[in-house]
């Protein structure tokens, strides 16, 4: 058993006397017999570190990571190069280790992060208020309609159906507590269909909720349909891809009321789909309808620059049932490597990037389109990531790539039943020229095979 | 009075620092054909002019965030008596192990025969939590606190209204965390509070007035944010049982009973727990997280999807292990994907250290930990001024009240707390909880010796000492920390969330 205790036999015979007690039992005599547990927790032994490193080496090593394939699955979170500095700093222990910085005299590196955070935020949305971050995405998604009820009441919400399945999953559960009901607005050729939100709108509608590129990789054009549904008076919101914002016009320029997002793409890690973080920001009327912390810029006592956490009054420690919001943790060190990856990639860098995306893309998905089996699914402006349809079942046709090291991207049809043969493609700037001509190559090939197969089946 | 350097290192921010042309990234060629990007996308939709992000090189960026990272005290270095908060030792092993590739590169959506491992994990951990609560599902989806009781408040509401009962009100205690009735708000109920008894428990005529047909759910934390164990438990679970509510246990507190008492054998149906507090994910400055649920058989239908499951192996085969989707009565996603999965390999890797022995030991120190430093703040003079609130053996935390320093010394527990900050500590949660006048709510755990908890009570007997001879001392302080009190109520009146640029 390891163990990160420090009482010896002779501390804890002083600390009883110092307390006036004759064993450690006593100090639990207040447990009611009936509710004490007597036995054993039925867990295995502890054991010393090199054996927990070894068992859970030995567990990871049975999973198929990006470091084990060449992988274009995206599809909401996506493998790009995470650099060094970010594992350097976030490692810290002055910012790995600390609570939240509820005493900002001694936590004026973690205010300053999500006041530089805030900033970065703020100009990637063109929007000018920014909190320090949310759990993650799809949760964002629901903690923006929350607040749109907050501002509006009203009680119907529309959804695109280019929204990630996750997010409008999400938005339907918490819309059970907070009184609202979310109906979809249905996709034509790829982007979110504008007729039929036009026919959808009326004075009862609180919110629209867009998703920019949206669940296909299409790029929506979110100016059209923010002007419609402001029309009727709703709130628009959109969840944004945050490393396609550096090359795509603001959408707080758009007219864009609440700029939402999944952060995992600036500087964290897949980890199995957590934990990386949300962002949120919004147009200066709704700062106080916020969720989640803020950083605020002010002085000292002796006139010093400084940050506190700031606008407490909407939160949860202080105002109970009428706070804004319930969150109190939230992922600030996935922050911190957030506003560290977007300093890293500069001005010009994060251009650059977007720019590399939007023409590997195009040729990636140009190369696809020229193989026989292989159709667009839609015909939509994307910046890094597609979607095509095969005619042969998709699941195999995956199933044969990673058989050869190539996991070709995400099956459609698990989410959306009416593209039930349509696979969506992924890039980041790790995915090389080499790397799409062997997925080209693969795919080609697992198409021909399963076409084989199937004629085989059928003689 | 002199400056120490950090306080003549006038704070810049990152943006401020930013120099025309200079930078860190470098693009790998595209090696693909160059097309221009209106070509591509409509120009109507492209940005016209590029984000205001800082242009710095590398050594820049490592110097500015080491530089500030220096202005934040952690617990790495110092003591973090912070109450209801759990600061305990951050095992580095933890880091290692999530840092693997199989783990930190595995994307959510890889198909699940190829992430064994993470699932096997996942249901490892889910069975290991299921124990220590005493309830056998758990679903491991929520990434905080607050987001677990937001799960729990929406599964006690799919409970009642599967049934077709259809209830307004959930009560919480006066003592609750601000997230309790924070959270019954988003689920659209109605808040009602219950009151406290002499000893720090929950009023039970107040209870049985308050509780009736309407109400869905207490929400509780036992041991409770005084730190003391509520001896009627099982009369409280009677009572909220016995008008068909649900029993909702808040976890924040749970690092005083692992192994000890569980909670489901006191009668809860809903548990979280906070990963992040008991089970050593590292804080990080406010998150990342995780707050998985426990909750009974009766609760189980309704738990998020999907659900972790693992599939017996006919005929001697290994078990497999699924994400279940098809869960018709669930109340669905509460966010994307499985969950903060680096958060379950630490704290799985933390369960895997300590076993059985090891979680009931940590309990058991962290308990002994706080009365003996409850003890040593109870000697002469320091009792005088910060009496414990409600005298009584404590469990891994306590309360104190600053009332008569206030009084009797001229100094509030805000300056107490700012004054800590010079000799070295963090200071304790303070004004909370609200029931307790200038309240200090401290919590060392078990992973403090017990030469630390002996030269923080020093401290603080040190600190009355001084504020007897001059009270004005702590009334100023800090004076030693990177920045001296700032103004909050300036940042509120005009607040300043962005750089200008």
């Amino acid at each position: 058993m390891s163990s990160y205790t420090a009482a010896t036999e002779q501390d804890i015979v002083e600390m009883l006397a110092k307390i006036g007690c004759d064993s450690i039992e006593d100090l639990f005599a207040a447990i009611p017999e009936g509710v004490r547990f007597d036995s054993r927790l039925d867990l295995p032994e502890g054991k010393p570190e090199q054996e927990v490193y070894a068992e859970l080496r030995e567990l990871s090593a049975r999973n198929t990571s990006a470091d084990d394939e060449v992988t274009f699955l995206g599809a909401g979170m996506y493998d790009h190069y995470v650099p060094s500095l970010i594992d350097a700093l976030t490692s810290r222990a002055e910012f790995l280790t600390p609570y939240t910085p509820y005493q900002p005299e001694v936590s004026q590196g973690g205010l300053q992060v999500m006041f530089e955070y805030q900033t970065a935020i703020s100009e990637l949305t063109g929007l000018p208020v920014s909190n320090a971050s949310l759990y993650e995405g799809p949760s964002a998604v629901g903690s923006a309609a929350y607040l749109a009820k907050l501002v509006n009441g009203r009680s119907r919400h529309l959804v695109s159906r280019g929204v990630h399945p996750h997010s409008r999953a999400t938005l339907e559960t918490l819309a059970v507590g907070n009184g609202t009901t979310v109906e979809e607005i249905p996709l034509k050729d790829g982007v979110t269909d504008i007729e039929a939100l036009q026919a959808m709108l009326g004075d009862d509608v609180g919110a629209v909720i867009l998703q920019q590129p949206n669940f296909l990789g299409s790029v929506e054009d979110i100016e059209q349909l923010t002007a419609v549904a402001k029309a009727h008076g709703a709130l628009v919101i959109a969840s944004c891809d945050p490393i396609p914002l550096g090359i795509l016009q603001p959408p707080g320029e758009q007219g864009v009321d609440v700029v939402v997002g999944e952060g995992q793409t600036l500087g964290n890690r897949l980890d199995y789909g957590g934990p990386s973080f949300g962002f949120f920001a919004v147009a200066q009327e709704h700062i106080r309808k916020m969720p989640g912390r803020i950083a605020g810029e002010t002085t000292d006592a002796d006139g010093r620059r400084g940050w506190v956490l700031t606008l407490q009054t909407r939160e949860q420690h202080i105002r109970r049932e009428k706070a804004t919001s319930n969150i109190c943790t939230a992922q600030a060190l996935n922050a911190l490597a957030g506003v560290v990856y977007l300093a890293w990639l500069g001005r010009r860098g994060l251009v650059e990037l977007g720019e590399l995306l939007v023409r590997r893309t195009d040729f990636a998905r140009s190369q696809l389109l020229a193989l026989d089996g292989v159709t667009a699914l839609h015909e939509q402006p994307v910046v890094r990531e597609f979607a095509i349809q095969l005619d042969v079942p998709v699941a195999a046709v995956i199933e044969r790539c990673q058989a050869e090291g190539v996991n070709p991207g995400f099956e459609l049809g698990r989410e959306y039943p009416e593209y039930s043969n349509g696979l969506l493609v992924a890039l980041t700037e790790r995915r090389g020229r080499a790397d799409i001509d062997l997925l080209v190559e693969v795919l080609s090939s697992a198409i021909t095979a399963e076409r084989a197969s199937r004629t085989a089946v059928v003689a | 009075m002199s400056q120490t350097p950090q306080q003549l290192d006038h704070a810049v921010t990152i943006f401020e620092k930013s120099k025309s042309g200079r930078r860190a990234f470098t693009p790998p060629a595209a090696e693909v054909p160059d097309r221009p990007i209106t070509e591509l996308i409509p120009e109507r939709m492209l940005r016209v002019s590029p984000a205001k992000l800082p242009e710095v090189s590398e050594p820049e960026i490592v110097r500015h965030y080491t530089r500030i990272s220096k202005r934040n005290f952690d617990l790495d270095s110092g003591f973090y008596p912070l109450g209801s908060c759990t600061m305990k030792h951050n095992p580095r092993l933890h880091e290692r192990v999530a840092a693997l590739p199989g783990n930190s590169r595995l994307h959510p959506l890889q198909d699940e025969r190829r992430a064994q491992g993470a699932l096997e994990l996942m249901w490892n951990l889910q069975h290991a939590l299921g124990e220590v609560a005493g309830l056998p599902h758990v679903s491991l989806q929520p990434s905080a606190g607050s987001h677990g009781e937001l799960a729990g408040v929406l599964l006690t509401r799919a409970y009642h209204e599967d049934r077709g009962d259809r209830r307004t009100k959930v009560l919480t205690p006066d003592t609750a965390h601000g997230t309790n009735p924070a959270t019954v708000t988003m689920c659209g109920y109605e808040v009602v509070k219950v009151g406290t008894n002499p000893d720090g428990g929950v009023d039970l005529d107040d209870l049985r007035e308050k509780a009736d047909d309407q109400v869905a759910c207490l929400m509780l934390t036992n041991p409770n944010t005084l730190g003391l164990f509520d001896t009627n438990i099982e009369e409280i679970a009677e009572i909220v049982h016995g008008v068909g509510a649900t029993l909702y246990y808040d976890g924040a507190n749970l690092n005083a009973v692992m192994g000890i008492s569980r909670p489901g054998d006191m009668g809860f149906d809903i548990v979280h727990f906070n990963l992040h507090k008991s089970f050593t994910q590292p804080h990080g400055g406010g998150g990342p997280g995780a707050g998985p649920i426990a909750v009974s058989e009766r609760i189980e239908p309704y738990l998020p999807r999907p659900q972790v499951v693992r599939l017996e192996g006919n005929g001697g085969e290994q078990p497999t292990f699924t994400l279940d989707d098809d869960r018709p009565k669930s109340i669905g996603r509460l966010r994307g994907f499985q969950g903060n999965y680096g958060v379950f390999v630490r704290s799985y890797a933390y369960i895997r250290s300590l076993g059985a022995e090891g979680l009931r030991e940590a309990s058991e120190l962290a308990v002994l930990n706080a009365n003996y430093l409850l003890a040593r703040l109870s000697e002469k003079g320091v009792v005088e001024y910060l009496p414990v609130a409600y005298d009584r053996v404590c469990m891994h935390e306590f309360v104190l009240s600053g009332a008569p320093m206030k009084r009797d010394l001229g100094i509030r527990t805000l300056d107490l707390a700012k004054r800590l900050l010079d000799h070295g500590y963090h200071p304790p949660t303070v004004y909370f909880p609200l029931l307790v006048d200038e309240a200090l709510l401290i919590e060392p755990t078990e992973t403090e010796t017990k030469e630390t908890l002996d030269a923080f009570a020093d401290a603080i007997a040190e600190i009355l000492v001084e504020a007897a001879n001059d009270p004005s001392v702590a009334q100023a302080a800090p004076y030693s920390t990177p920045v001296r009190r700032l103004d909050e109520a300036g940042a509120a009146k005009q607040p300043v969330v962005r750089q200008p640029l």
